[in-house]
């Protein structure tokens, strides 16, 4: 079996309890505007472009068999990206990586060698593997065999997921991972459809039926301003997480907008916006909060 | 800190380095005495030595708690003509240079143009090095293929043992007498060699006794003219403390510090030896005094941490005698690599970590000064809170202390023969270098430039830098057929080069033992009372010589570069790579960002180009180690730079790795700057598969930013990044926590960052005191950033 991998990240140690490999798997049922990672959230391949590495060589004009790559006319390479059929040969081309595309496809083995080579750091520390993403659940067959092979070879995994699930998914992923790190956006329905395009409801169902399953869950929210790090989003969200009782770690991930750089490599700056992190202050007093009502609160994961 | 620490701390920044004529004044009017031809010649040197421990100035800073200077000020620092002559160019350069000067003001000059110069020209030790080396030899030497280290400073790369701390040197006076009276003229043909270098021995611990008395008198004067009470007590305690050692065996935690002050000032005054001497396994040595100082009540945990302190600004004071030469530029730094260990285990196995060890650690943080350097030793059985303890002061970006695996040390140690008692009491010293303490003379000979070697035999033995045929003829490289052809071709160099080194070495070494006894030293070195021979004639009980290769990082991805890409890919030929090369790569940009961004590279966990370094490992290995030395000993292996992979670099031409003409080399077994891209579980991978337990010694260099340590789950991960490298029986590794944007700014405004300590490759440094190359190749160096 395989599935379609954007990265794969070792020395992880804000993705669950100690040193771990993250596999990011491709493809997310959110389309949320600040996404940090915009090449997640298309399922396929996608041609990604570093400008700034261009040495103006036009190697990959000359491979680009389509042609979907041509000169401007101050001589930097412009992508049609509607004709580009992603063959990769100008990223083969490329000897500067100023072309790449992103999202290879990979087998369960190809995938477990990269995961073996760190093992003496999971057994050391108490780590092991995440899956994280866009959102595992989208390649829900292929999350499921890597949590099964992963288990089966004593490593410890956890799945990094949005939540929204749909035909006891995530239920099945989540039996096969030791850990649920779980996003949560914001709690306002209208504001949540605006800023990630779809509803919370489901999600946040998900989240009460995990815990009532008895799974381990750790809860991440990121941080963007005017988004959800106003006083009644975070008074909410602390409110059901304690409802839950059983949740006791939250991580902020406060927003930086290193997400548009990505957006325009890929081509898509037009779908996503920029934000801006609350102030230190403000993060400061949100981690306070969550702190005083009984959390275990780390900034970054 | 209290308030005497801050204002020694102050002291001891604020001191200039001078030049101090005073050692080589006095070593050369005793030589110019007729009646010193009457003496064997290693009583010669014992009485220059004790002439000028008789003579030389005695140094009380205000305020201070330990005594003793090495020069007339703090920071005078002295030459030592005997084994090098400063020239009064060398003198001026000294004075000039931007980075590390040594002042010299125009009567120091003077003493040197008139008295020493003209008496030390053609006798002093580097005249006859020069004189006695093979032309093949000194060209090797000329191309940068390998550096001496014993031609300018004395051997001495050794540590002290407990030995002081329990016996006074009035006692070993006697262990000298009993194997005097012991000598059995009869049947030892060696006896009157014997004799003498004990007679010499004897002479050199009156003269450290008669050095410690007179700071007792000089105590006493001063304490008789004080009008402070308590300054006054002070003082009459340093007389009481200066009668008492090291003479007889100190008898609490003051006493046993000052004993091995005066010992170390007896050792850096005697030679310039490399390196610095050190008291080694501090915490294991003082614990006895603290513990029953604490039970009697006459020491707390406050005056042992300011006993420690003002002890540390001592070590300060003394800077690295200043070189001359290539050696000059290959190691600019004011650090003399005294390493304090701390932690590790006791002698029957079990750990030794203790309360002093944190208290010394406390001291570390505290002090940040450059001398003396410390490390850790951790071992398996050593508390993770120890571990952290240390980290928490890497983290302030201080650079020390530098972490080190206590079980790979020992199993190095004791597969070159030592006991296991004898491992388990030693360490590391100077950057890494493993040593049976108290028992061991292991001298550094020289660092190996690996890349340089591999361009001669790409050239056929041609350096192509000079055009000088310096190597064998292993034939054109565009006829070998495989890739195993060229590696054969470079084992050949490699082997040749290395007999050319050993055969220098082994003719130093005599020059040593034969004209430059260390009967001082010697004292202090087990067996070479009861072997009556000196430390530089094979006296002590283990003997070790090391090669120190250097370039481990790129010989790696050059060999990766031309089997990936002309063996086994056919992206280029051998007479594709030897043009790019010969150009330094000047229209052939897309060769080089092949071999850059296409090849794999050692660092990155990656087979491929891992088992290549194995296989370098292994032919140089096989190359040294095991070959005797003169003293009895070996030669052996070690993996380290200081900061010879700058040297190595401007020296070796464009490598197939992309490397461009005249850049440094990597240092120490790190990956090639900027070629590690899988972060630091790969570095550690690939590092694991490096059989660090047949070296004594290999460097690995990491560089984090402060933001991946900010918080308890960055710390933790590191910990246990340490944890997963020694288990893979790692030797040692060392962190830089600094951002790339803060040294740049340092760089630019060097007058804002005078206490910024880096890390360089071994040991600390201030970063502001490094060359412009070095402060680049630090910007540089892979940063482990999260996103």
């Amino acid at each position: 079996m395989t599935g379609r991998i954007f990265d794969i990240k070792r020395y992880s140690i804000h993705d669950g309890p100690g040193i771990r490999t993250t596999i990011f798997l491709k493809g997310c049922g959110l389309h949320c505007l600040w996404c940090h990672n915009p090449e997640s959230i298309d399922p396929g391949p996608e041609l990604m472009h570093w400008p700034a590495r261009c040495t103006r060589c036009y190697a990959c004009v000359k491979a680009c068999p389509v042609p979907a790559l041509s000169k401007d006319q101050s001589g930097a390479v412009v992508i049609d990206r509607a004709r580009c059929d992603l063959c990769g040969k100008c990223a083969d081309a490329c000897l500067y990586d100023a072309m790449q595309i992103v999202g290879r496809e990979m087998t369960v083995e190809d995938v477990l060698a990269e995961v073996e080579k760190d093992r003496i750091f999971y057994e050391q520390s108490g780590g092991g593997v995440t899956l994280s993403g866009g959102d595992p659940l989208v390649q829900a067959d292929f999350a499921a065999a890597l949590l099964d092979a992963c288990r089966s070879r004593g490593i410890r995994t956890a799945l990094d997921t949005a939540g929204r699930s749909s035909n006891g998914v995530l239920d099945r992923l989540a039996a096969k991972a030791d850990l649920v790190l779980y996003d949560i956006k914001c709690l306002d329905e209208a504001r949540h459809r605006e800023f990630t395009g779809v509803s919370n409801a489901p999600i946040l169902e998900n989240l009460k039926a995990l815990v009532a399953a008895g799974r381990e869950v750790w809860v991440r929210i990121p941080l963007v301003h005017g988004v959800n790090d106003d006083e009644d989003n975070i008074r909410q969200t602390m409110a059901l997480l304690l409802s839950l009782e059983t949740v006791r770690q939250v991580g902020l991930l406060p927003y930086h907008s290193g997400g548009l750089d990505k957006a325009r490599r890929i081509g898509q700056e037009s779908q996503f916006r920029k934000f801006e992190s609350p102030s230190e202050e403000r993060i400061a007093a949100i981690e306070a909060a969550f702190r005083e009502a009984g959390f275990d609160v780390r900034r970054g994961g | 800190m209290n308030e005497r620490i801050t204002k020694l701390r102050e002291q001891t920044l604020a001191a200039k380095p001078t030049i101090s004529a005073e050692r080589a004044r006095l070593i050369t009017e005793f030589y110019k005495r007729p009646e010193t031809r009457d003496l064997s010649l290693p009583m010669q040197h014992a009485q220059a030595f004790k002439h000028i421990m008789e003579s030389k100035t005695i140094v009380f800073n205000d305020g201070e708690l330990i005594v003793g200077e090495r020069g007339p000020a703090p920071k005078a620092t002295p030459t030592y003509p005997e084994v090098c002559i400063h020239s009064l160019q060398d003198l001026r350069y000294l004075n000039d240079r931007k980075k590390t000067a040594f002042a010299s003001d125009d009567e120091t000059r003077r003493v040197y143009a008139e008295e020493i110069i003209p008496f030390w020209k053609g006798r002093s030790q580097r005249d006859r090095i020069f004189s006695e080396m093979t032309k093949e030899w000194i060209d090797a030497y000329e191309a940068g293929v390998f550096t001496e280290f014993m031609e300018q400073r004395a051997p001495g790369h050794t540590v002290l043992d407990g030995k002081i701390y329990k016996k006074g040197l009035l006692d070993f006076k006697k262990d000298i007498e009993a194997a005097l009276a012991g000598l059995d003229f009869k049947n030892d043909p060696a006896a009157y060699d014997k004799q003498e270098e004990l007679k010499a021995m004897a002479v050199s611990v009156d003269a450290v006794v008669a050095f410690a008395h007179r700071h007792a008198e000089k105590a006493r004067e001063l304490a008789k003219g004080e009008k402070d009470l308590a300054r006054k007590k002070e003082l009459e305690r340093i007389a009481e403390v200066c009668d008492r050692v090291p003479a007889h065996a100190p008898r609490d935690f003051w006493e046993a510090l000052q004993a091995y002050w005066f010992v170390h000032l007896g050792v850096i005054t005697e030679y310039n030896t490399w390196d610095s001497y050190n008291p080694g396994r501090l915490d294991q040595h003082l614990w006895p005094f603290y513990e029953k100082g604490l039970a009697d009540g006459t020491l707390t945990k406050e005056s042992a941490r300011e006993l420690l302190e003002a002890f540390w600004v001592k070590f300060n004071n003394q800077p690295a005698p200043p070189k001359v030469g290539v050696t000059a530029e290959e190691s600019g730094t004011y650090t003399d690599f005294a390493l304090i260990n701390v932690g590790g285990l006791k002698e029957d196995g079990t750990d030794g970590v203790n309360e002093l060890s944190y208290l010394i650690l406390d001291v570390i943080e505290e002090m940040r000064i450059l001398q003396p350097s410390s490390m850790v030793q951790i071992s398996a059985k050593g508390p993770d809170a120890f571990l952290l303890r240390a980290l928490k002061i890497v983290k302030t970006g201080f650079g020390q202390p530098s972490i080190f695996n206590t079980d790979a040390i020992v199993q190095e140690l004791v597969r070159q023969g030592k006991s296991v008692a004898d491992a388990r009491n030693g360490g590391c010293s100077g950057c890494v270098e493993a040593g049976a303490f108290g028992k061991e003379a292991y001298i550094l000979t020289g660092y190996f430039n690996l890349p340089k070697v591999f361009e001669i035999a790409l050239n056929n033995g041609i350096d192509p830098r000079t055009g000088k045929t310096i190597g064998l003829e292993t034939g054109d490289p565009a006829a070998f057929k495989t890739f195993d052809q060229l590696f054969e071709a470079f084992r050949k160099q490699i082997r040749h080069f290395v007999d050319i080194k050993v055969r220098g070495s082994n003719v130093i070494e005599r020059l040593y033992a034969t004209y430059l006894p260390a009967p001082f030293l010697s004292v202090l070195v087990d067996d070479c009372v009861k072997n009556g021979k000196d430390y530089h004639g094979g006296g002590a009980r283990y003997n070790s010589n090391y090669i120190q290769g250097v370039g481990v990082g790129t010989i790696t991805d050059i060999l990766s570069a031309i089997r990936y890409n002309v063996y086994d890919n056919a992206h280029f030929t051998m007479t594709e790579l030897l043009a790019a090369l010969k150009s330094n790569f000047s229209g052939y940009e897309t060769l080089r960002q092949r071999v850059l961004n296409r090849t794999p590279k050692f660092g990155n966990d990656d087979d491929y180009a891992d088992s290549l370094m194995t296989r370098v490992f292994e032919a140089y290995f096989e190359a040294v180690d095991g070959r005797p030395t003169p003293r009895g000993g070996s030669y052996r292996i070690n993996l380290l730079p200081t900061t010879a992979h700058i040297y190595f670099g401007k020296m070796t031409g464009a490598t197939a790795d992309g490397r461009l003409a005249g850049d440094a080399v990597s240092e120490g077994v790190s990956p090639v700057q900027g070629a590690d891209r899988k972060g630091p579980t790969a570095v550690i991978k690939s590092l694991g598969k490096m059989d660090h337990i047949r070296t004594g010694g290999t460097l690995l260099n990491q560089k984090f930013t402060p933001q991946l340590l900010a918080d308890d789950t960055g710390m933790k991960g590191l910990k246990d990044l340490v944890r997963s490298y020694f288990r893979l029986m790692g030797h040692h590794i060392q962190f830089n926590v600094v951002t790339a944007d803060l040294l740049r700014t340092a760089q630019a405004h060097p007058e804002k960052y005078r206490d910024l300590i880096v890390r360089v490759a071994g040991y600390s440094d201030y970063f502001v005191d490094c060359s412009t190359e070095l402060q680049n190749e630090i910007i540089h160096r892979t940063e482990h950033q999260e996103l």
